[in-house]
């Protein structure tokens, strides 16, 4: 047995490999270890989606996942969700209609709408808001957060 | 925010993760999705000393039709079960859960197996008859969903006995309908009906079955609304009587949100809602 | 072309949609320490002992502290500002750390500081306190009755204080009325709840503090954790990165916030706190908690003669900075929209047992509002007029601004007969009342209701509301500094500290047509007090009225000093220096002109023939104290559906129109619209600060506390008419608050016009399914059995009140 568990994680498409205390969250990873702290916390208790990442292509709250549950596998945060000056159609349409305020729940929500946008590509306005339903925000009152997601949408999101 | 320590494992066959669970004794627990257990853990109101994590263990992850039922591996995550309309109401439960992260990890076996009557599938293998195979020390036993919920979180699994298969009858000629009324699109169902109807070719109900969430300390049957439909006409009228017995035998637990009375008055609301949903055409 | 007025989009966004924000919790300094307070369990209890020796044996504990251990730490209390003239405000003493007694669940009884996060969590769980409970009190008008157990016996009663004021004579207008209506309304306890959760880093290097931390006020901060901690101001740097929202709950001085700089300043190394959620929803301070008896007198013809109102607050159990100040903020709108020559108002603060209250977005703005727009409902019913009528037979008419009401508040301008017309030009209320009864047909209860509002923000004239107005120990002026870099840049410094707003964008679209420089290249900086301008912070809706004209007057200076060097340099008269799309150039003279860039470069590194009485340099600053607050103000109209049968309400429609002045951006001012409504559906609808009957809080999670999800919420339909306030240069007026201010009344209004064919007469908010449908039974005559009631619900047998299951359930979980 051991409190200390080998991980190996591909993170943005570059391959990482540490030792960590069994407990470590994903998203404790991922902030303190190595740096990506664009992956937020807002909860203590799944609701709230501000550290959603993918997780082998899906979306998943990684305060929720142990560190040593993801060994084995890729991880996308928002940091890696568009490479270069090129954004994402979703961050682009999260600036173009002011999809955010704080800031604090954007990256999140931009994971957890990437995932929906994979799962159904032209999603109604209702959809959207389902879809969603996984992340709060407390700022936009979500109208130009479903804006933007039928804006990227629109634009057709890259697989 | 951040859990008890505990040790980790993470076995590469079944065998090996039960005798890990049978050598530690209660306070070791098994890890699937991880989206039941995590949470109680961050809040420091679970506490195991070692998770035997199932996601290197072969052979649990499928979903497969046999003989008139389907035969679903216990780490078969909810957005599986969602994206497989084939399974009709399980589909349609699964897409109800919690949301899509949570859906993307929770899993079939871990959400039966934490025994929550607030949780969506538990009701749903009640009301389908279905039941689960479990791999113990002494072998492999199967346990009929009217015997695996026993209280509030706590089921008739052994400590050190896992969740292999969920096994369900196919409902393909059934019609069906759920209703889950929570606050927010998020949350646990306040309460939540699974109904799940077959029609006799005269139009009649021939069979009826209806899983019953967070109407008691384990998910529940509304019985008296089955034995009063069965054989009924299929109209509003009928089903509107029989809909008025399905807090019948119920003891709800009140809450923040609901009364113990309203909880019944929902159950039987919404008992009337899935029976109409699942007799639509 | 000028940018004010356009839809520029933010220049906070690139950061942030890429995972470059920088926030407070982000910040992770050399040798950090973690920081994890023990908080009591009890409601009210006496500390009897603290046994911190097996938490500082735990591998990687560097210190375990209690009240005492850290009583030498601090030279002064937590404060709280409020003196009103000729009132004592029952005041105890509240330290970071509690010595002796708890007052409510989550007061800070001791702090571990670890190496990890982990074990800091860890050692906290060996911390053994030992408390004597003693009763506690829950309830804010059983608090005032004889015998309630008191919060704080050296009172001798758990009344805080009582404040008054009056404008003309109510007790005549109430002998004389035709008609007079009375109302008893719950303005429930809310949560802030930004999904940033606060965190405060501290670090000590050679007697010099900082603190980063998730604050609205970082100068305000400053002043006072120096008193608190005893360092001098010149040696605290405090620093609000970017902050994740605050909706007034970062517009505090925490415990915590001098707790972390006490404990660097002792360890001599770096430390971290970083709240959780639990955390937040126990003792981030909370808002509303206001009951209020409203009367309206009037004549039959519905003109309406007096108002009055009792309002009781619920304090909680200490005074933060500002906790018995915000009931009152609400009382120069108290009057509505409406001019009412009669205004008596009477506030009584109350302790108890809870964590204490303070400003949440709209702060003492949307009570007052719901309870003018709920009883000018209630008059209409009993009067038999139509609501909207009666509305605009009292409306202050648009030519009578500046109006001065009954309190002696004036009213900068106005137009409330154009907002209204407006949104029925929006919303069809013909077509909507056969819609309502077609589907009453089929069993669809819709309803509509509607707030016409005016609110009073822009914090504020420092005579009005300081030490010789109000009584705030403060002022409320807002500072700027503006400098053009020598290339042409510009760099705006504002005394504001957004934190979601959008004000990099907006005050770079003032500061950016003012200097004839594209806002593109205008940088604001905020937020730390080592840099740049002095400043009072964000609330209040008072950062683009004060802080943006702030940038404006400093911006101005500089566009005349410009013009200086310019005229010098093109040997021409100041006064004939005009700017012209982006080019400072010569009065009927276009092909003699300069770039901003030209002239700043001149003004920094001068070429000879610079006069002598122009210094070098191109930069400014501006103080600016507004003459008068700002009024914005708006109609709404909501429409919701409601389940007669599972009582659950749900809006459908909204649609509103607002008016916040002049615009600078209109994409922000929608973007707060939004918000702002979504955070008053939220009170009507979901949220609510539960404590059950000994004091324990029952909402201690996101489970419980129903903050509402995107599924919950509407599609907005927002309009604006522009009426530019005379208070200050730009014509504008803040928006911050306004959608939540308005929203209240327009959700309870219309779950009631649903429900009236149900007989049901008032329900309280939150309007959750099962008091809707309690209500609804009551009006059908089923009532039955106990009613969920505001307070001490019955939780059932698996206590914790989870609602739901799962993480608030006990700890036998099974399998996964």
């Amino acid at each position: 047995m051991s409190a200390s568990v080998h991980v190996e994680v591909t993170v943005n498409g570059e391959r990482r490999v540490d030792d960590v205390e069994a407990r470590l969250l994903l998203v404790h990873w991922l902030r303190d270890e190595l740096g990506l702290t664009g992956t937020h916390v807002g909860c203590d208790t799944t609701n709230c989606g501000a550290c959603t990442v993918h997780l082998n292509g899906e979306s998943v709250k990684s305060c929720t996942v142990l560190a040593a549950q993801a060994d084995g596998s890729q991880v996308t945060t928002i940091e890696g969700l568009s490479s270069g000056d090129a954004l994402h159609p979703l961050q682009d349409a999260f600036w173009e209609k002011h999809g955010l305020q704080c800031g604090f729940c954007t990256p999140g929500m931009i994971m957890a709408a990437a995932d929906l946008l994979e799962r159904n590509p032209n999603p109604s306005d209702d959809e959207i808001r389902h879809g969603l339903e996984g992340n709060l925000c407390r700022c936009t009152g979500y109208h130009n957060i479903v804006e933007a997601v039928k804006a990227a949408a629109g634009k057709g999101v890259p697989a | 925010m951040i859990t008890a320590p505990f040790d980790y494992e993470a076995p590469e066959t079944l065998d090996a993760a039960v005798r890990m669970l049978h050598e530690n004794g209660v306070d070791a627990k098994l890890l699937a999705g991880g989206h039941s257990l995590l949470p109680l853990m961050k809040l420091r109101l679970a506490a195991p000393i070692l998770l035997v994590d199932l996601r290197r263990v072969p052979g649990l992850h499928h979903i497969q039709r046999e003989n008139g039922s389907w035969r679903i591996g216990a780490m078969t995550r909810h957005a599986d079960l969602q994206d497989t309309p084939e399974l009709g109401v399980v589909a349609t439960v699964a897409s109800h859960i919690a949301d899509q992260q949570v859906r993307n990890r929770g899993t079939i076996g871990g959400s039966l197996a934490h025994g929550d009557p607030a949780s969506d599938l538990p009701a749903v293998l009640l009301a389908l008859d279905g039941e689960v195979t479990a791999q113990g020390p002494n072998g492999l036993r199967t346990i009929p969903a009217s015997e695996l919920f026993q209280d509030y979180l706590t089921t008739t699994l052994e400590h050190d006995e896992v969740i292999t298969e969920v096994r369900l009858p196919a409902t393909d000629d059934w019609g069906y309908g759920y209703e889950k009324f929570a606050r927010r699109a998020e949350d646990w169902a306040m309460v939540g009906v699974c109904a799940v109807v077959k029609e006799a070719a005269d139009g009649s109900c021939e069979d009826v079955r209806i899983g019953l969430t967070h109407m008691g300390s384990t998910p529940l049957r509304a019985s008296a609304t089955e034995a009063a439909l069965r054989g009924q006409p299929l109209d509003a009228d009928s089903i509107a009587r029989a809909a008025e017995q399905a807090a019948e035998g119920t003891d709800p637990p009140g809450d923040l949100n609901a009364t113990p009375d309203y909880k019944r008055h929902l159950a039987r609301v919404l008992t009337r809602r899935a029976l109409e949903a699942a007799t639509r055409a | 072309m000028t940018s004010v007025g356009q839809a520029l989009k933010r220049k906070e966004d690139p950061r942030m949609i890429t995972g470059r924000g920088y926030y407070t919790e982000d910040i992770t300094l050399p040798g950090m320490l973690y920081a994890t307070i023990v908080r009591s369990p009890e409601a009210h209890a006496t500390i009897t002992s603290i046994d911190t020796s097996a938490a500082k044996e735990r591998d990687g504990v560097v210190a375990v502290l209690t009240g005492e251990d850290m009583a030498g730490d601090f030279a002064g209390p937590i404060p709280m500002v409020w003196a009103p003239p000729g009132v004592e405000i029952n005041t105890p003493e509240h330290w970071p750390l509690k010595r002796g007694e708890v007052k409510h669940v989550g007061d800070p009884v001791a702090v571990v500081v670890a190496t990890t996060r982990g074990a800091a969590v860890d050692a906290a769980e060996d911390v053994f306190v030992e408390y004597d409970a003693k009763p506690a009190v829950v309830d804010p008008e059983q608090a005032l009755e004889d015998g309630a157990p008191l919060v704080w016996e050296q009172f001798g009663t758990n009344k805080t204080h009582e404040w008054a004021v009056a404008g003309g004579d109510f007790d005549a207008a109430q002998a004389e009325a035709d008609v007079t209506v009375e109302h008893r309304y719950v303005n429930h306890r809310t949560s802030g709840a930004p999904i940033e959760p606060r965190c405060s880093v501290a670090e000590a290097r050679a007697g010099h503090l900082t603190l980063y931390s998730t604050t609205q006020i970082p100068h305000i901060a400053r002043f006072i954790l120096s008193g608190m901690v005893g360092v001098p101001e010149d040696r605290l740097r405090v620093v609000a990165p970017d902050v994740g929202g605050g909706f007034g709950a970062k517009l505090q001085v925490y415990a915590e916030e001098a707790l972390v700089l006490a404990l660097a300043k002792r360890l001599g190394r770096p430390v971290k706190w970083t709240e959780t959620r639990s955390e937040h929803m126990t003792t981030s301070h909370h808002g509303r908690d206001q009951i209020a008896y409203v009367t309206l007198t009037a004549k039959r013809d519905g003109t309406v003669t007096g108002c009055r109102a009792r309002i009781v607050a619920d304090l909680g159990a200490y005074q933060q900075i500002l906790t018995p100040f915000i009931p009152t903020l609400g009382f120069p709108v108290m009057g509505g929209c409406y001019a009412i020559p009669s205004i008596d108002l009477h506030f009584t603060g109350v302790f108890t047992n809870k964590m204490p209250t303070d400003a949440i977005r709209g702060a003492g703005r949307p009570e007052a509002t719901y309870w003018i727009e709920l009883t000018m409902d209630k008059l209409a019913r009993e009067l038999g007029m139509d609501p909207l009528e009666l509305r605009r037979k009292n409306f202050i008419p648009k030519e009578q601004f500046p109006f001065e009401t009954a309190l002696g508040i004036v009213y900068d301008s106005g137009d409330y007969q154009g907002t209204l017309d407006r949104l029925l030009e929006n919303f069809d209320l013909d077509a909507f009342r056969s819609e309502q009864a077609s589907l009453r047909q089929q069993g669809i209860y819709r309803g509509v209701g509607f707030s016409t509002w005016v609110e009073v923000c822009g914090l504020a004239p420092s005579r009005a509301v300081g030490p010789q107005g109000v009584g705030l120990q403060a002022a409320f002026y807002e500072s700027a500094n503006v400098r053009v870099t020598p290339t042409g840049s510009a760099i705006v410094y504002s005394g504001a500290s957004p934190h979601g707003q959008g004000l990099d964008t907006s005050f770079a679209q003032i500061a950016g047509d003012i200097l004839g420089i594209d806002p593109e290249n205008v940088q604001v900086l905020h937020g730390d007090t080592d840099q740049g301008a002095w400043g009072w912070g964000t609330y209040g809706s008072r950062s683009l009225s004060v802080g943006g004209e702030a940038i404006a007057r400093a911006a101005r200076k500089v566009q005349d000093k410009a013009k200086h060097v310019c005229a010098a340099l093109l040997e021409a008269a100041p006064d004939d220096i005009e700017l012209v799309d982006g080019k400072y150039q010569v009065r009927g003279s276009p092909d003699k002109s300069m770039t901003m860039a030209e002239i700043s470069g001149a003004a920094h590194i001068p070429p000879n023939e610079l006069p002598t009485d122009i210094e070098p340099g191109l930069e400014e600053s501006s103080f600016y104290d507004p003459e008068n607050f700002v009024f914005p103000f708006g109609a709404h109209a909501c429409v919701v559906d409601v389940d007669a049968e599972t009582g659950k309400a749900t809006v459908v429609r909204y649609v509103s129109v607002d008016d916040c002045g002049t615009p600078i951006n209109p994409m922000l001012i929608d973007g707060q619209v939004h918000g702002g409504i979504a955070h008053a559906i939220g009170q009507a609808l979901y949220e609510q600060v539960v404590y059950d009957s000994e004091g324990q809080l029952v909402t201690g999670t996101f489970v419980d506390y129903a903050l509402p999800t995107a599924a919950e919420m509407p599609h907005f339909e927002t309009d604006r008419t522009e009426t530019p306030s005379p208070t200050n240069s730009l014509g504008v007026k803040g928006v911050g608050e306004a959608g939540t201010i308005a929203a209240t009344p327009a959700v309870v209004a219309a779950v009631h016009d649903a429900l009236q064919p149900l007989g049901v007469e008032w329900v309280d908010m939150p309007l959750t399914p099962v008091r809707v449908y309690e209500a609804i039974q009551a009006a059908q005559g089923n009532g039955s059995g106990p009613r969920a009631s505001e307070q001490g619900v019955d939780l059932g047998e698996h206590g914790g009140g989870a609602a739901g299951s799962g993480p608030t359930g006990p700890d036998e979980g099974g399998a996964a």
